[in-house]
Formats: structure tokens, sequence, C-alpha cells
């Protein structure tokens, strides 16, 4: 005899689209219950945008110490190499996932929602059955269901995760340092973990299909990241096809047919897939609640509604892009809607960024989006910015696209150490509707990144100051 | 280096004075030999000025729609060589700045406010600026006075995406409010909560129909009335102000007349052009007017004599893309109904083509009007000074009438006319309509003794 529980708002996973919207949802008094199989928190905090951030700092700072030992970096010399030890880095790493994911459980309850640990299973749209550690069975009907389900690593079907290949969620918990590792696709989760590894002194390979690395942005904003590898050993073959696992003796290796058609056999200690995440459809009843799909992804309108009423999907299950922070807007969104508020989800823009060498951000359309006699493009360099120089790193740009007519900014990049931080600037500005002139007439904090923004603005309007 | 004058010409008929109509060069310009660098407007036809040096462009004397007299420097260029005057025979070359461009058509718009200070004085200036600052609209023609390209109401062009923040943007999501459809005050159009408020106060639908993506424009465009427009202006004015009008409508059965014309646009040979109304209509103007002299005719109104002709000069009311030229077919009692129609489509591609001479362009005795072909039921014509009648066909349709005591569909055409009532009565002009109808009825005896 399982127990029964019936709740107002039933959210399927604890990712940050699902514990968003359940905090949300119990702030405005709904009775809300969130079921998570796993650690509350999501491939976000667990296995992706938190720990991965955590890596590449300990393999900046490795990177830093490094070179001062070897060649001394500005005055500073260290008398001998520093040493990683991988599992006190992963402890730390953990350590941090810890607070956050503890947090996120305060946060539910504080916010009065019931966390139920395990998998559901729908068994139709809006009930279904929790199968917990414990082997107890749970049924929850919901008049609400909020689908936040996720995604999931893609495996390549002739290079099946296992043994030394693996995805980025082991690849953030190894214990040693792989001596050489092989990043099959050159997104942003696969350089972004390949220039760590890098970093930490591993010998990398990046094998990609296409011929162009970060693929979704264009060959100047690249440029940086792609000179940045270049410079420090990692060995990229682009247009070229990872085709099986070859074992070897004592290890393994991955054979590549390169561009020119010519096959090579690359040894690895690990070889890391990174070709794309897919949303995570499969094992907990889909099929039962009637709703219909969008290609791979649960289709849902501009309210997150899926096709049928009073189910909600939210996340990298709906779509691209792929992104937290989109998750989390569209279940806030949800329970707002659900607790009666007109909302829709219509976004000037979702900026993103990849924590590469150095980073990338870009927020609304790049130039190649907009038709070219339209719109005005102008880049202005950290090398003439202040603040870039003086931390180091004088590469990338802020590039600004606006339209012709009236000025209004369309879309903003940058490449550079830090711009991540930039991105706040960028999304801010498009969601107010700045104009040129906007940006142009605030005044930017010297000596500070930002201040290239301000720049770029200016160069748009034909009267940049410090070019 | 030298410098050459380039005078107005004399261009021909006894001008003594030539429109400037538009220049083709500015000041700084390098020019070839027989390069365009002017055109000017006599009374009747609109003559390009080529230069008949190269050089370089010193200075231009006139503005489009000044009268230049024969004679008149127009150009000054730098030639090589020694061009035909000493290098400071005209004062005028060291100011070239002066009479350089033509004046650019005024807008007045709100680009006007953009010398408005943002702050007129002391602390009240200080609240101003705070408040235009905070973007709420405070002091508008300083907001303005930042961007004066942009005009205060963005008319959104549809698929453009309305500028708001996101607050903006829920509110109007919580009022049920479409944003496309609000105006916004902020520059490139973005709406601010205070735009909402009012766009909600004014309940939607504001009092200017500020609604669906339309907005209210404001500025006047100031159109110099030049040129061939001139003419017509002056023309026109004329005729209504000397000529006493009276008009006179007939219905007219076309049905015969149609089927006679169908049929020879059916048979016609090769080289024989297509037939419309017009050389028809001719040909009843030519039967009919030896009995009505006092209809084809000029009346020299100064003199007080009228000149009745017996040459049939009909003039063919034609739209060219520069606006309304009447071109003659002459002696159209000499011309069959072929002919007819080959020189109006002669002189009508002529004068479109802005290469009608003067002789194609005056002595008219009587104008045909049509424009039939743009439906319409009735015109009162404006007669074609010094002439005494014009007639406007209007549209032919099918029409139900009475024949015999029976409903009949036949093609009906209502036939416009108007007269100089000074030297034609009415009596005279309905008898005179009631004979041509007579003869488009009856379309054989068009062509019968």
């Amino acid at each position: 005899m399982s127990e029964r529980i019936n709740t107002r708002v039933l959210v399927i996973g604890g990712g940050p689209g699902g514990y968003v919207a359940a905090i949300r949802a119990g702030q405005l008094g709904l009775d809300t219950t969130l079921v998570e199989s796993d650690t509350l928190g999501g491939t976000c905090l667990i296995r992706g945008c938190i720990p991965s951030k955590a890596m590449i700092h300990v393999a900046g700072e490795f990177e830093t110490m490094a070179k001062a030992a070897s060649a001394g970096l500005n005055g500073i010399t260290l008398a001998s190499a520093p040493t990683l030890d991988m599992t006190k880095t992963v402890a730390w790493k953990e350590g941090i996932v810890g607070k956050l994911t503890g947090g996120v459980a305060t946060l539910l309850k504080r916010a009065k929602v019931r966390v139920v640990q395990g998998w559901a299973e729908f068994s139709d749209a809006k009930t279904c059955t929790v199968v917990t550690k414990d082997g107890k069975s749970q049924t929850i009907a919901a008049e609400h269901v909020i689908l936040a389900n996720g995604s999931l690593p893609v495996a390549l079907p002739h290079l099946p995760f296992g043994g030394a290949v693996i995805s980025s969620t082991e690849a953030l918990s190894l214990d040693t340092l792989p001596k050489r590792l092989v990043v099959v696709g050159a997104g942003y989760i696969g350089l972004e973990l390949g220039i760590a590894f890098r970093k930490m002194g591993s010998d990398v390979t990046v094998v990609e299909a296409l011929d162009h690395i970060l693929p979704l942005y264009d060959a100047q904003l690249v440029e940086p990241v792609h000179k940045w590898l270049t410079k420090h050993g990692v060995t990229l073959h682009l247009g070229a096809k990872a085709k099986s696992l070859v074992e070897k003796k004592k290890d393994v290796a991955l054979a590549v047919e390169t561009k020119d058609g010519a096959v090579l056999e690359i040894p690895a200690d690990k070889i890391l897939v990174t070709v794309g995440r897919k949303p995570n459809t499969e094992g907990w009843g889909l099929e039962n609640m009637a709703v219909d799909m969008a290609g791979r992804f649960v289709k849902v309108d501009d309210q997150c509604r899926t096709s049928m009423k009073n189910v909600w999907a939210i996340g990298d299950l709906v779509g691209e892009p792929m992104l937290a922070h989109k998750a989390s807007a569209q279940g806030e969104m949800v329970a707002e809607i659900i607790a009666g508020h007109k909302r829709r989800f219509n976004p000037a823009a979702i900026a993103a960024v990849c924590f590469t060498e150095p980073e990338i951000v870009s927020a609304g359309l790049l130039p190649g989006e907009a038709p070219k006699n339209d719109v005005i493009v102008a880049q202005f360099p950290f090398a003439a910015n202040g603040r870039a120089l003086s931390m180091d790193a004088q590469e990338g740009f802020v590039r600004v696209l606006a339209r012709a007519d009236d000025h209004r900014i369309l879309g903003i990049q940058a490449v550079g150490a830090h711009v991540s931080e930039l991105s706040a600037e960028f999304a801010h500005a498009l969601e107010m509707g700045a104009t040129l002139e906007d940006i142009a007439g605030t005044i930017h904090v010297h000596p500070t990144l930002s201040e290239a923004f301000h720049e770029s603005a200016l160069k748009a309007l034909g009267h940049a100051i410090h070019i | 280096m030298g410098r050459y004058v380039f005078k107005l010409p004399d261009v021909g008929e006894g001008t003594a004075e030539a429109e400037i109509v538009a220049w083709h060069v500015a000041v700084g310009d390098r020019v070839e030999e027989d390069q365009n660098l002017v055109d000017v407007m006599t009374d009747k036809a609109t003559v390009e000025m080529t230069s008949p040096v190269s050089g370089i462009v010193v200075s231009l004397n006139g503005n489009p729609g000044d009268m230049a007299p024969v004679g008149a420097p127009l150009v000054e260029l730098d030639v090589e060589g020694a061009g035909n005057v000493k290098a400071n025979g005209h004062a005028k070359a060291s100011a070239p700045a002066q009479t350089s461009t033509p004046p650019l058509p005024q807008k007045t718009g709100r680009g006007e406010n953009a010398e408005i200070p943002l702050s007129p004085t002391g602390g009240e200036g200080k609240r101003d600026a705070i408040a235009a600052r905070a973007g709420e609209g405070a002091v508008k023609p300083a907001l303005q006075a930042k961007a004066p390209s942009t005009p205060a109401i963005a008319t959104r062009a549809a698929g453009t995406k309305p500028l708001a923040s996101p607050s903006v943007r829920a509110r109007a999501e919580e009022l049920g409010i479409k944003l496309q459809f609000v105006p916004g005050t902020g520059s490139a159009g973005r709406i601010s909560h205070a735009d909402l408020d009012a766009y909600v106060t004014s309940g939607g639908a504001t009092s200017n129909a500020r609604s669906g993506g339309y907005a209210a424009r404001d500025g006047v465009e100031e159109i110099k009335v030049i040129g061939l427009r001139r003419k017509i202006a002056e023309k026109m004015q004329e005729a209504k102000r000397r000529i006493p009008h009276f008009a006179y409508v007939e219905e007219i059965d076309m049905t015969e007349l149609e089927a006679l014309r169908a049929h020879l646009n059916a048979t016609k040979q090769a080289g024989q052009p297509k037939l419309t109304l017009l050389p028809f209509l001719m040909r009843g103007l030519v039967k009919i007017l030896p009995h009505y002299p006092q209809i084809n005719a000029r009346f020299d109104d100064e003199a007080g004599i009228v000149h009745r002709h017996a040459a049939v000069h009909i003039g063919i009311a034609t739209q060219t893309a520069n606006g309304l030229i009447v071109p003659v077919v002459r002696h159209a009692e000499a011309r069959d109904i072929w002919d007819s129609a080959l020189e109006v489509a002669r002189v009508a591609a002529a004068a479109r083509d802005n290469k009608a001479t003067k002789d194609e362009l005056s002595g008219s005795t009587i104008t045909i009007t049509s424009l039939g072909a743009l439906g319409g039921v009735v015109t009162t014509p404006v007669i074609n000074h010094p002439e005494v009648a014009i007639i406007g066909p209007n549209a032919i349709v099918e029409r139900p009438v009475v024949r015999g005591g029976q409903i009949v569909v036949r093609k009906m055409m209502n036939l416009s006319s108007s007269f100089d009532h000074r030297v034609v009565d009415g009596y005279d002009a309905a008898e005179f309509i009631q004979k041509l109808k007579g003869l488009l009825e009856h379309p054989a005896t068009l062509f019968m003794e």
C-alpha cells in the first residue's frame, strides 16, 4: 500500500529550473512538492557550471604558479614547480558543491516545499509514482506539473561512455590527472575542460568534426581562444571524425579520420566526449502524459505550457539555449503564472558565456545574424584598455552591434579575460532597450574592463576616445 | 589655368529668359565637355545645358525656380588654358559657397527643438535635469535635444520589436496590453512607464487614433512650385480666372462603336496601331466642328478677337512623370482613324519622354482630356486657355437601359465637356454635344459624308 500525496504543484527535477520554480511557488503560497532522485541542485550545481568553474579556477592558479616557477612571471619566481593533488582539488570542489546544494535544500524548506527523494514515473499527465531509495513507493497527484527534467550528455554510438571514455561528469571527479587527454567535440564544454586540463599539465588533443571551434560564434570572436590553444600546444584536429576506441596492451587510443582522409591513432589516458547534450525525455513516463514534442524537445508556448492543460515544462527539456539561467527564469515565471500572475517569456536576450581562455560572452545578435546594411558594428580592443593591460590580459575586445537608423543595440559580444562579468551589463543594456547613446552617456568606472564597452559604443557613434 | 564663364545662351524662339529647373553639378565638381550642367525651362520646353568645356566648377548662379535672363552667367569653371575671362573678372568667384548648393526643401519638424538648453536657470534647472535623467519625460524638449534625429513618436514598422524595459513589459503583460501598439516617446521609440500610463489613460485607442502600430506624424514639407508645376499652376489659374466655364454632360450608348472598335482591332493589319476610343472621338469632332466654328476657336480676350480656325488641332491632355502636358495632334481633319491613332501615340510618347518640340506642344484649337481608364462618372474639365472648349470622355460601363420597353445591357459612357460661356452659348454647346452623340452612337456616320 503506497502512500499518496495530493499537491497543488508538482515539480520534477531539482536543478536550477525546478528548484527555482518550487521556491517561487512556495513563496507564492502554493502547496508544492519537488521530486529529485539525486542531490538537489541538478546538473548545474553537481556536475556542470559550478564544479567546472572550480576546476577552471584551480587550473588557472596552477598555470600561473607553473609559469612563475619555470620562467618567472612579472617579477614573481618560485623556487620549485607547483604540484597538484587532484584528490584534494576534487574534495575542495565537492565542498563548494555541498555548500550550494545544502543551501538549495534550506531555501526549499524555508519556502515550505515538500521534497521527495526518488525517481518519479508518470502514469498519466497529473500522477506519478516515486520509488524512494529505501524501496517505498509514493503516488503523487498534482493539479499542476512542472517538468524540469534537464538534459544528459550525448554519447557517440561508436564511442559509448565507460572505461577511458568519459563525459564531463566524470571529468570533474577524476582522482588523478590524465597525462594524455583527448577531447571529442570543440564546443564550449569540451574547450572549457580541455583548456583547464591543459593548464594543469595534461597533453590535450581536440577532435572536432566541423572546421572551426566553438561553432556557435563567429571566427573573429573565437580567434583569441584559437590562438591560446595553438600557443599552449593543444593539438587541434578540425574537420576530423572520431572513429573508434582502440584497445592497446597498456592503454587505449582513439582512431581519428582527419580532414584529408588519413586515419590517426591518438594514444590517450582519457577520452572526453563532449558532443552536446540531449533533453532527458526517457525513462520517466513522458510517453504517458500525452504532451506534444517539438523534435527531441518537449513543445511549449511562450508561457512554457505544454499541449496538456496544467502541465508545464522548462529548461533544457524544452529547447535551446540549454542554460541554467534560462531554466531559472522560466521556472520563476511558471510558478507565478500558476499563482495567477500574467507573465510571458519574452526576454530581449539570454546572454551566454564560455569560460574558455580567454572567456567569451555573447548577448543578442551576432553580426552575421543581422542584415549587414542596416546595422553598425564596432569593436574596441582590450589592448587599449588600462585595466586589461594591468591584469596582463590584453587579448580580446568588446564588440557592439546596433541598428543604423535608431541606434538601438541589438547584440554585444566580448572575448577576453574575466569578460564573463561583463555579461550582466550586456544583458541589462539589451533588456532596457539601450541605444548607443545610452551606453555612451553612462560614465563607466576607470580602470575597469567595462570601459571597453563604453568605448565600443563611442566608436560605433564615430568618436571613440582611446583608439 | 583660366576662368570660363558659361552664360545662358539664346535658347531660341525669341526667349528672353529661362527658369533654372535643376542643377546637375555642384561647386568643386569636375565636369567634362558636353556634360549636362543644368536644366532650364522656357515657355514650352525643358532644355539641357551642356558644358562647352572641361573644367572644375567654381560657382553656380541661381537656385532652381529662379529666372535667368539670356546672357546671364550661370556657371563659372576653372579650365585648362586661357578660359574666356580674366582670372579676376568676376568678383563672385571668390565667394563660391554663397550660391553653391540649392537649398534643400525645408523640413519643419522636431529637429528644431535641438537648441533648447537642458537646464534653464538655477535650482529649477537642476530639478529639471534630474527629471530628465530619470527618463520620465519632464523635460521633453531637452530629451529630444539629445537625439534630434529621432522622432518623438517612433513609427514602428511591422515586425519591429517594441523597445521597453522588463518592468514595463511585465506591467503591460499584467494589463493585457500588447506593447506593439503603444507609442514610445523615448529614444529609438522606447516605451516608458509614462507612455504606458498615457496609453491606458487614453483607453488604448487614443484621441488621435494612435493605435495598431499607427503613429501620428508631424512636420510639413515645403515643395517649391517650380518648373513644369509652376507652368501648370499658372495656366490653370489663368484659365479659371479668365474663363467663365460651364459644364455639360451627356450619356452616350457606345455599344455599337465598341463593337466596331473591337472588330477593327481584331482585323487590323500589321503595322496598324491598336485603336482606343480617342481616334473615334477625334473623328467625330472633325466632322461636327465645321458646323460650330465658334467652338473650334482661340479667344484672344485682351484684343477682344475670337480666332475661328479652319484646321482642327486637337490637344491631348497627357499625364507625364513631371505633370500634365498637352501635346497636339495637328490637322486632325486631314487624318484617317489609323493615322489619328498613330499621331496620338507619337505625340503623347514625345511628351512623356520630354522630347516634344514647341510645335508639338502649342497651337491646339480644342482639347480632349480622358480620365476614362481610371473610372469616374463626371468631370468638369478646365479649358486649355485660350481655347474655348474641352471634351472629357468618362469610363465606359455596362449598364441596364431601357430600349423599346425592354431593359437591356448596353455599354454606356458619359461625355463631360466645358465651354467658354463668353463666346459659346449653352444652346450651341448642347447641340454640338448632341450631334457628337449621334455620330458616336451610329458609328457608320462617322465615316460618311
